[in-house]
């Protein structure tokens, strides 16, 4: 028999409702996607799998059908939407401008953490327990320097594959923590602008001199810096793995820290954390007490470069001689919209040249903890992106964001390239101090 | 005949494709359950994603062993529900065959696998200064194999033609797992033209695996211009005149003002947010000759009263405002949680007319209708935008797409200009085609399809009960119920 549908039936076939709906999966962003797929070809995990549930399209597909109650919100539906990167890319190249980010975050609130049981249960342990107490996360850091140092590191090659890989990412733990020798620091000539700090919770201990490079550069553009002692933790990472109760505690405190210190402007040199935190607004609405304030902290957060390249770089700036491509951080170029202002600074320094690598703003499968929870995939984007950053044949690449860089030096060094990673704030450090160099060589 | 039964079907299949590319669990076929027709939606029972020809072979006669039906997809941008597996079955999705397999530039050709993006092929064929032509709206995304299924046509169609102007020759597997190849680089092959007869034939004959496609050389030089108009009738005027004035330009794109508030808000690509339509008019050739060329473009735009008529001054300008236009249709999401975007076509001259019939339609039915479409060649698309937890709302929007596409071929035209047919509009072919015209369409799929398993419930209407009055008012699309495909 044919059942002929007309106009008054839908033809619809969906697969009955099997489970309860999940109301926590149905959020008013799902409308706005149109199923169109202009977005498949940018996401980074279509590329390499080209499966409808490893895209954008079909993971909104995914989660508005489990949000229904036609499938179930169990371990394959979290592999798909575990597996995404979080990196945007299909905002950007989203025409009816769905917010993907919030439905993926809807949905790892649902899902919980990623990986095993085990994993996921020290996710949890981090997420709650390291990431909102920074003292911490110091007295760990201290140990794995120690160990680093120890020689103990030779015993890393009886460990089996998968830790021993883990334990290549990570980073080498430099002598000094940065700590700020008072927490307001002067301009430099005219005061342009007083201005916050975010001191971040990796930052200061794996990249110290990258935030000391940015309070120089700051000073030195007429900013006066704040980096209030209340500060902690973004909680970027807590947000992008369901962690929200722990994220909405760290943002409020990161709100009062900064809203006390009477601030033009929150400077962030970490795009994930930059992104995390102009979203605080969405992460704490329906919080009366919160809604408003965290409206003007979201407003007042900026890029380094974004500000920088905003306000006009003042001051003379020295010759880096040097050929760079530049590594759009996905929270940044997608999170953000960022992309004309780094270029922009960059250009600015005399004797560097920029050459574009192809696709500069695909992620390079950092991506949080990415690189630890999905290493193949990961591994396979980098090595993409270090194919493409070897093509451009610059000595070095400029990525404004800690996780980018670890993951590059880690793509460089299993490239055996020797393609140098720097942050943006660094180079522009270089500029400033080589023009006083240069001065004060004049004057001898 | 003792049918596989699925358990040993799935088993066999993964030993000819391996087990991660054949998808069995609710989780992973969800998302197979629709194309960008967002009217409509039926979920497949497996899914296999083959990486070579002779794996499309097999896979297809273990199918037809088990008597279930096989539907093809490409990226599932389809308009017309053409991938959507009305009778539940296993979708061949091709997207992992992306291998473009040779470019000869002496030739100017290329030689590709189904599931190659139809950007990349361009953009691998511009190191030799060569482009394939056909450039649906989707090219960023559409595969080559989807292209040909639907004959997709896109902006510079208007010179160049549709897919099938540009196909040589494709290698296909037929309902019985058999590889056949159609079609030469030849100019005039001898024999049936099999190739184009597979070209828009939506899965519904054979499965595509291989595809020859012709290469073109880069123009010298374009020109892009953006005419801005008040209203809908001057720009459709200036179309009809432009086209009788024996000038054709590459492309000639209209844009209204709904598609247009969208589309700025997505690009910002310097629309005009309130006029009431735009043309984005391009014209190629040689340096010396485009000059006059648009002057006589913009003196009949003139008598039009345009407000602006624009130069692209850069690459970058021209290539958001193609960004624009390409994307337009995804950034109605924007503006409505549904559309239905049809696909109609008319004479150039009658354009004035049809589109005023479009606006009196929409009003009528209380609807909002944006338009962005292929003026030049007289192929609309009028969008209905819709909220479908509305009531009534699905009954309202099929009503009003119906007399739309009434018009359409009332005024001389057809009722599909590069969409296809798909599950949307098979009951519409008999407004273009007599019974006897159907049947001897029926008698061709009989042919290359005898059993009915490739892609069933789309393309062509099903035979009528006899006696039966062809009544074409009501049944927009019908879908079969599933029963007994494994009982
Ligand atoms: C934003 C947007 C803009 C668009 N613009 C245009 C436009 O300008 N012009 C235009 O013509 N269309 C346009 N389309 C419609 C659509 O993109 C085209 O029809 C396109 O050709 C579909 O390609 P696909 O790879 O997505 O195929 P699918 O949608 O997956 O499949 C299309 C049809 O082809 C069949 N098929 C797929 N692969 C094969 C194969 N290997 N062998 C046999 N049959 C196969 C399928 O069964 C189906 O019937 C647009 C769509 C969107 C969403
Ligand atoms: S966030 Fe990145 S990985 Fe995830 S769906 Fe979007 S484009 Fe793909
Ligand atoms: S997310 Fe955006 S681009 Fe992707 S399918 Fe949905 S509407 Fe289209």
């Amino acid at each position: 028999m044919e059942t002929s549908v007309s106009s008054m039936h839908l033809p619809l076939q969906r697969t009955e409702p099997h489970g309860p709906v999940v109301p926590g999966l149905q959020i008013p962003e799902l409308d706005q996607c149109v199923h169109c797929g202009l977005c498949l070809t940018q996401c980074p995990t279509y590329r390499v799998t080209r499966l409808e549930t490893e895209s954008p399209r079909g993971r909104i597909h995914l989660v508005r059908a489990a949000g229904e109650g036609r499938i179930s919100t169990g371990e394959r539906f979290a592999e798909h939407l575990n597996l995404c990167l979080m990196c945007r890319a299909c905002e950007t190249a989203c025409p009816s401008g769905v917010k993907y980010g919030r439905i993926a975050e809807a949905a790892r609130e649902v899902i919980g953490p990623p990986g095993s049981a085990l994993s996921r249960a020290v996710a949890r342990l981090a997420f709650t327990q390291l990431f909102p107490r920074l003292g911490r996360m110091r007295v760990l850091l201290r140990l794995l320097r120690f160990y680093q140092r120890s020689g103990l590191r030779a015993v890393a090659r009886v460990l089996p594959r998968r830790l021993r890989e883990m334990e290549a990412l990570l980073p080498p733990v430099p002598a000094r923590f940065f700590t700020p020798e008072a927490e307001v620091l002067p301009a430099i000539g005219t005061r342009r602008a007083r201005v916050g700090l975010l001191n971040g919770c990796i930052m200061p201990l794996l990249f110290g001199d990258i935030n000391a490079a940015t309070v120089r550069v700051l000073r030195r553009n007429g900013c006066e810096v704040v980096i209030p002692k209340g500060q902690g933790c973004c909680g970027a990472l807590n947000v992008h793995n369901g962690e929200t109760t722990a994220a909405k505690a760290m943002a409020k405190r990161n709100i009062d820290a900064f809203l006390a210190a009477g601030v033009d402007a929150v400077i962030v040199n970490a795009a994930g954390c930059g992104a995390t935190m102009k979203e605080y607004d969405h992460l704490l609405r329906g919080d009366p007490e919160y809604t408003e304030k965290a409206a003007r902290f979201s407003a007042l957060c900026r890029d380094a470069s974004e500000f920088l390249a905003d306000l006009g770089l003042t001051g003379p700036l020295g010759p880096v001689d040097m050929t760079v491509t530049y590594q759009d951080p996905c929270h940044l170029a997608h999170g953000q919209k960022v992309r004309a202002q780094p270029r922009q600074l960059l250009a600015a320094i005399p004797g560097l040249t920029l050459i574009e690598m192809e696709a500069s703003d695909r992620c390079c499968g950092s991506a949080g903890i990415y690189n630890v929870t999905h290493p193949e995939m990961s591994r396979t984007l980098l090595d993409e992106k270090m194919t493409s950053i070897g093509r451009t044949g610059a000595e070095a690449v400029v990525a404004p964001n800690p996780g980018c860089m670890l993951q590059l030096r880690y793509g460089a060094q299993r490239a055996k390239a020797g393609t140098a990673v720097y942050h943006l704030m660094d180079l522009l450090d270089q500029a400033y101090q080589a023009a006083e160099d240069d001065a004060g060589r004049a004057r001898a | 005949m003792k049918v596989m039964d699925r358990r040993t079907l799935v088993a066999r299949l993964r030993e000819v494709v391996g087990a991660p590319h054949v998808l069995t669990r609710p989780e992973d076929l969800v998302v197979y359950e629709q194309d960008a027709f967002l009217v409509a939606h039926a979920s497949p029972d497996i899914v296999v994603l083959p990486g070579a020809a002779a794996e499309v072979g097999t896979v297809i006669a273990l199918a037809r062993a088990a008597g279930v039906p096989v539907i093809a997809r490409g990226a599932g941008t389809g308009l017309n529900g053409g991938s959507i597996p009305v009778a539940g079955g296993l979708m061949l999705v091709l997207t992992r065959m992306n291998r473009i397999l040779e470019i000869d530039a002496r030739s100017r050709l290329a030689v590709v696998e189904p599931g190659v993006v139809n950007i990349d092929l361009s953009a691998a064929s511009a190191r030799d200064g060569l482009f394939y032509a056909p450039d649906p709206g989707s090219q960023g995304v559409s595969t080559i194999g989807g292209n040909v299924g639907n004959n997709a046509g896109g902006p510079h169609c208007l010179a160049y033609g549709v897919t099938g102007n540009h196909v040589l020759g494709m290698e296909v597997v037929l309902s019985s797992g058999e590889i056949m190849t159609v079609g030469s680089p030849a100019v005039d092959a001898p024999g049936y033209d099999l190739a184009g007869l597979l070209v828009g034939s939506e899965g519904t004959l054979g499965v595509i695996t291989r595809i020859t496609v012709r290469l073109l050389r880069q123009a010298e030089a374009v020109r892009t211009l953006l005419a801005v108009f008040e209203t809908i009738d001057d720009a459709s005027q200036t179309v009809s005149e432009v086209i009788a004035a024996g000038i054709v330009p590459t492309a000639m794109e209209m844009i209204d003002a709904v598609v247009m508030r969208a589309v700025e808000a997505a690009i910002h690509a310097g629309y005009p947010a309130d006029a009431g339509a735009v043309l984005l008019i391009e014209v190629e050739g040689h340096v010396q000759a485009l000059p006059g060329l648009m002057e006589r473009i913009a003196a009949v735009a003139k008598r039009h009263r345009p407000r602006v008529l624009r130069q692209a001054n850069s690459a970058r300008e021209r290539e958001l405002l193609w960004k624009g236009r390409k994307e337009g249709a995804g950034a109605l999401g924007r503006l409505a949680p549904s559309y239905y975007l049809h696909d109609g076509v008319v004479p150039r001259t009658k354009l004035p007319e049809v589109m005023a019939k479009v606006a009196a339609i929409a009003r009528t039915h209380g609807l909002v209708i944006g338009n962005l479409f292929h003026a030049g060649d007289g192929n609309l698309h009028p969008t209905i935008l819709f909220d479908p937890r509305q009531p009534g709302m699905l009954a309202r929007v099929v009503q009003a797409g119906e007399e739309i596409l009434r018009a359409c071929v009332a005024a001389g035209g057809s009722i599909t200009g590069e969409h296809g047919v798909g599950i949307e509009k098979r009951e519409y072919m008999r407004w273009l085609f007599t019974e006897a015209d159907l049947q001897a369409m029926r008698r061709v799929k009989d042919a290359f399809d005898p059993t009915g398993l490739l892609n069933p419930g789309k393309l062509l209407p099903d035979v009528m009960s006899s006696g039966a009055q062809a009544d074409v008012k009501s049944p927009a699309f019908s879908v079969r119920p599933r029963a007994g495909l494994w009982s």
